[in-house]
């Protein structure tokens, strides 16, 4: 059997040692009414079957080219380094567990120590933990670790956040008892007049998204003073790839920033596994969910790196601990940090440039199509972009048909944007291939 | 001076008129180990008896603070933010936690005696 | 051996990767976006070539203990070997290049994917329907535990308590903190099991759920989870289980007969999927067919022979996270299931629990065993009372020093100076053995040179590492040198 070790005479054997005549005894405490005659499923495969039925299952889903997917929505398709896949499928790295023994861990520990410094660097803010599951639930940790802060029990959504990481927080305020506003701006944007008015001091956090999931650049440095003033935090989530353009959350004072990274070297993957990142100013950093990597020294004065402040987990603090979250998403905080150290600030640059002028050259094109129009046309964005068009169904399903992974219909979510479709560009978008959409969209 | 009292979460105190000093044990600070945080209360913070006011940390294991009397706290012991091991070394001196002003009699408190019996039979 | 930060080694003058060229008219950014949005020092990431870069990290590979090197017995982790084929599967681009917003007529083998593994995980365990959504098992906790808070308050039941045993992962604790339910805790008997007296004493009106290892955290089966059953429903609470140690009991019996209403699971213990150095893992959530309406949203349905999602669940929790799942992790565990069938994972937790009980015996006369044979998958063992104050953390290292990564220590809480070892079903009776020796050979050090063993480990890139300094001064990350 397939990943199986022993011998008939090596069981032979251990049972001897043990003093046992068959395995039988070695069961003996479970009810003979709870035994199971035998486990409901067909006998094994070997390899080849095996994944034929995975190959086969495999090509049954179609996929878009690279070059003519336009769809985002929170998961792009961006150049991946063959450096990502080749760190991230050594052995050493994805066989290995947690590194609770730091001594046989450094390679481990020192990666998350690079990442934490890492995000901590692109969004400008003091400290950044080891990761977390996605996006949606860095926005919920974040919005708990704000009503922990403040004593104060609702959180304001401000404008256009994931509708996902909305759903998703609403559930973890169930459960931890606190309410959740929202606020979606009569433009695309919010401006700091309408936020003020939906403000007050019972408000633990701001939370928007930047750029939000319309695609467009939101007043972040005016929201968090808006947020300050009502002695409320600012949470930003933000896109890891803009922040190359954008200011930083450490920049315009937010409070914490989180983000999904899996545009930094992950595949879609249908939706996972990507992984969530969250950084903090330092006051924070006890609140903190899950781990964090620190800098320690042996008895040799050699430098090497821990797991530190556990006191904050659940492992010691149980049911008073910041978070649930025990394993996290480290081996995609590897590929993050992998693709951000090939990349540099000068590649990051690169890509976040190449995007927007795309994107913008693209939603020009577009935009000169009759039946296309800027669905906010005051708005500015980087690299994924509001349009309204009518009908906008039948164009989606037309472009698949030609091999184009058009928009993402954004009335899917939302009524009052019912015809709003979101086009995305990143560096994979070739100019040839945005010439491809425009015609197809004609 | 006057007499040290403690509780059976390993709190003691030791009262001065209407003040009282308020710490943790010498069991309680060996079964931590090595302290690396406290997260003490501010100035001016209304206690209550028996109401957690803190936490204390070492690097394996986090424990709440118990207040053992009910008052509003006077005095910080700033040193311990930077010197944590103060609680580790002299628990019952410079690792003082808080001083409190005290309302009411407290109650339920622990002679030294009383508490060295509580303690082994816990441990 | 130490290797310097990635930021050490970058060189200012370096120029970055060769990238695309816009290739359309560049807008400088400043030409489409307000002047105040834009960032005003670039970020501080390193500098490296990828010559450089993949040195530094096939270096920092080097430093780690992985399964692929070592023999990893870490106690309720079920760290078996991963299967090199499911990372095959996983990268296949059907898969790995699919967006989880396409048409669903686009994804008929993803959603048929997971719906053949939520019937073959309901098979194992004998649930009615499952989530895939959850990301690991403290989410899938959590996920559990909010169906089961949702199925209360559905029947206007309002039930403020988890019981949790003292004996449990921290997680069970913090997920039932997480959605806002008071823990309280029941006492373990002598033998490490649940005490019932205490159980029953705890169990009320109030009683929102009972949360269960079976087996347990030390190891052995809740012989009167019959029992534990019965009180917990009489009550009106549900039974909750923890599906860390399910590696014991796969193809000989199953927690939904047992009467667990609600059971999670860790793909990345029992069915493969890499711990990837602490995730990503995968958390699915199976339930009885009585809280199947408050599964996550969507649920994979199949009407008429085409596969969908189904987002139309009024009383769905909803959903728990971004997009489906870890879709990647999911493929992985299926590729594994279909490899093994039910044959070969009936077998694999024969020799799971084998092994255990075959190195439980060979250690008898070294460690103290504070509960009595048989174990299941894995036991817990007492580092107390060996030679010259020796304690778990010295057996700890020593085991590291051997080669051998070191047990769970110091867990479960209720067993003083806690060794929790776990083999699994990959291990060799050979590499059993010689963790066997290497244990007799730290024990009689300590009794020989327990200066030495107090050095332990030396060959390893660094020496113990002062922990409590790292926590009182933290440094979480790397600063550049001016501004500090």
């Amino acid at each position: 059997m397939p990943y199986l070790v022993h011998s008939p005479e090596d069981r032979a054997a251990m049972l001897a040692t043990i003093g046992a005549a068959s395995m039988e005894p070695l069961l003996a405490d479970i009810p003979a009414s709870l035994r199971v005659r035998r486990l409901e499923l067909p006998d094994g495969l070997s390899e080849p079957e095996a994944m034929g039925r995975i190959r086969s299952l495999a090509g049954r889903n179609r996929v878009f080219e690279d070059r003519l997917t336009f769809r985002g929505g929170g998961v792009y398709r961006r150049f991946i380094p063959a450096a990502v896949p080749a760190v991230t499928s050594k052995g050493e790295f994805y066989t290995a567990y947690t590194p609770y023994q730091p001594e046989a861990s450094q390679g481990w520990l020192q990666a998350i120590f690079e990442f934490q410094t890492m995000i901590a660097q692109l969004t400008a803010m003091d400290v950044a933990n080891a990761s977390l599951y996605d996006g949606a639930t860095a926005v919920a940790e974040a919005a708990m670790m704000a009503v922990v802060h403040t004593g104060r029990d609702k959180v304001l959504v401000a404008g256009y956040l994931h509708p996902e990481y909305e759903e998703t927080l609403r559930g973890f305020a169930k459960g931890r008892k606190f309410h959740v506003l929202h606020h979606r701006p009569r433009g695309g944007v919010l401006t700091a007049e309408e936020l003020e008015a939906e403000l007050h001091d019972e408000i633990a956090a701001v939370i928007f998204q930047q750029p939000n999931f319309l695609g467009l650049v939101e007043d972040a440095s005016a929201l968090t003073a808006a947020a300050h003033a009502h002695g409320a935090l600012a949470i930003a989530s933000v896109d890891p790839i803009s922040l190359a353009l954008l200011a930083a959350p450490g920049e315009y004072g937010a409070d914490i920033a989180v983000g999904e990274g899996q545009q930094l070297g992950l595949a879609p993957s249908f939706g996972g596994p990507h992984v969530g990142f969250m950084a903090c100013r330092s006051e924070l950093v006890r609140r903190l969910p899950g781990r964090l990597v620190g800098q320690a020294f042996d008895g040799q004065g050699r430098r090497g790196f821990v797991l530190t402040l556990q006191a904050r987990e659940q492992h010691i603090r149980r049911e008073k601990a910041t978070s649930n979250i025990c394993t996290n998403h480290a081996l995609c905080a590897l590929a993050a940090t992998v693709y951000l150290t090939y990349m540099g600030p000068d590649g990051m640059h690169s890509i976040a440039a190449t995007s927007l002028s795309r994107a913008h050259h693209l939603a020009e094109g577009l935009s000169r199509l009759p039946g296309f129009q800027p669905a906010f046309p005051d708005a500015s964005f980087v690299n994924e972009f509001p349009l309204r068009i009518e009908k906008p169904g039948e164009l989606l399903a037309r472009l698949a048909g030609q091999g184009i992974l058009g928009g993402l219909d954004a009335g899917r979510w939302f009524p009052e944007l019912a015809g709003v479709v979101l086009f995305c560009c990143t560096e994979l978008n070739d100019p040839a291939a945005l010439d491809e959409l425009v015609e197809a969209c004609r | 001076m006057a007499e040290r009292k403690y509780t059976a979460s390993h709190e003691w105190i030791v009262r001065a008129g209407d003040s009282a000093t308020i710490g943790i044990s010498d069991f309680a600070q060996a079964q931590l180990g090595d302290v690396v945080f406290l997260e003490l209360p501010a100035k001016g913070a209304k206690l209550k008896a028996g109401e957690s006011f803190g936490v204390i940390e070492s690097v394996k294991a986090a424990s709440d603070l118990y207040s053992p009397v009910t008052g509003t706290v006077l005095e910080i012991n700033e040193k311990l933010t930077k010197n944590p091991e103060l609680v580790n070394s002299d628990p019952y001196g410079e690792g003082w936690l808080v001083k409190l002003q005290v309302e009411g009699e407290p109650e339920g408190l622990l002679t030294e005696s009383e508490y060295k019996a509580t303690a082994a039979a816990d441990h | 051996m130490t290797e310097q930060l990635a930021f050490e080694k970058s060189r200012e003058s370096l120029p970055g990767p060769r990238l695309p060229a816009a290739g359309v008219p560049e807008l400088a950014p400043a030409q489409v976006l307000p002047k105040g949005a834009l960032r005003k020092t670039p970020p501080g990431l390193p500098r490296l070539s990828e010559p450089e870069l993949m040195r530094h990290f096939s270096r920092l590979g080097a430093m780690n203990y992985s399964i692929s090197k070592n023999f990893y017995p870490l106690g309720s982790c079920t760290m078996k070997y991963n299967p090199v084929v499911n990372e095959v599967a996983a990268s296949l681009p059907g898969f790995a290049l699919l967006h989880p917003y396409q048409p669903e007529e686009t994804v008929q083998g993803a959603l048929e994917l997971m719906w053949d593994l939520e019937r073959a995980l309901c098979a194992v365990v004998g649930m009615d329907r499952m989530s895939l959504q959850p990301a690991a098992g403290a989410h899938g906790e959590w996920t559990g535990l909010r169906m089961i808070q949702a199925f209360h308050e559905d029947r206007g039941d309002e039930r403020t308590e988890v019981l949790v045993p003292d004996s449990a992962h921290g997680t069970n604790p913090a997920s039932a903190a997480l959605c806002g339910f008071k823990v309280v805790e029941v006492k373990s008997a002598p033998d490490g099991r649940v005490s019932l007296p205490d159980l029953e004493a705890k169990l009320n009106e109030r009683t929102a759920a009972l949360m269960l290892t079976n087996p347990n955290t030390v190891g052995t089966f809740e012989k009167d989870i019959l029992e534990i059953a019965g009180l917990v429903h009489a009550v009106g609470a549900k039974l909750y289980y923890d599906g860390a140690n399910l590696n014991a009991l796969m193809g000989i019996c199953r927690p939904g007969d047992m009467g667990f209403d609600v059971v999670h699971l860790n793909l990345h213990k029992t069915f493969t999927t890499p711990h990837g150095g602490g995730g990503p893992g995968a958390g699915p959530v199976g339930v009885k067919a009585e809280l199947e309406p408050f599964l996550p949203t969507p649920t994979v349905a199949r009407p008429n022979g085409h596969f969908t999602f189904d987002y139309e669940r009024p009383k769905s929790i909803g959903r728990v996270r971004s997009f489906y799942g870890n879709f990647g992790m999911l493929v992985r565990a299926l590729t594994y299931i279909l490899a093994m069938g039910g044959d070969g994972l009936t077998q694999a937790s024969h020799d799971a629990v084998l092994a255990a009980n075959y190195v439980r015996q060979n250690l008898e006369d070294v460690l103290e065993f504070p509960q009595p044979p048989p174990c299941k998958h894995e036991f817990v063992a007492s580092a107390r009372n060996l030679p010259n104050g020796m304690k778990a953390l010295d057996l700890a290292k020593g085991l590291l020093e051997r080669g051998f990564y070191a047990p769970t220590i110091y867990f479960p809480l209720i067993v003083p100076e806690a060794v929790m070892v776990e083999p699994t079903e990959t291990e060799s009776k050979a590499t059993l053995d010689a963790f066997t020796d290497a244990v007799r050979e730290i024990v009689q050090l300590a009794h020989d040179d327990p200066e030495r063993l107090h050095r332990e480990p030396t060959s390893l890139p660094v020496g113990r590492l002062d922990e409590v300094a790292a926590a009182r001064n933290p440094v979480l990350r790397w600063r550049p040198a001016a501004a500090d």
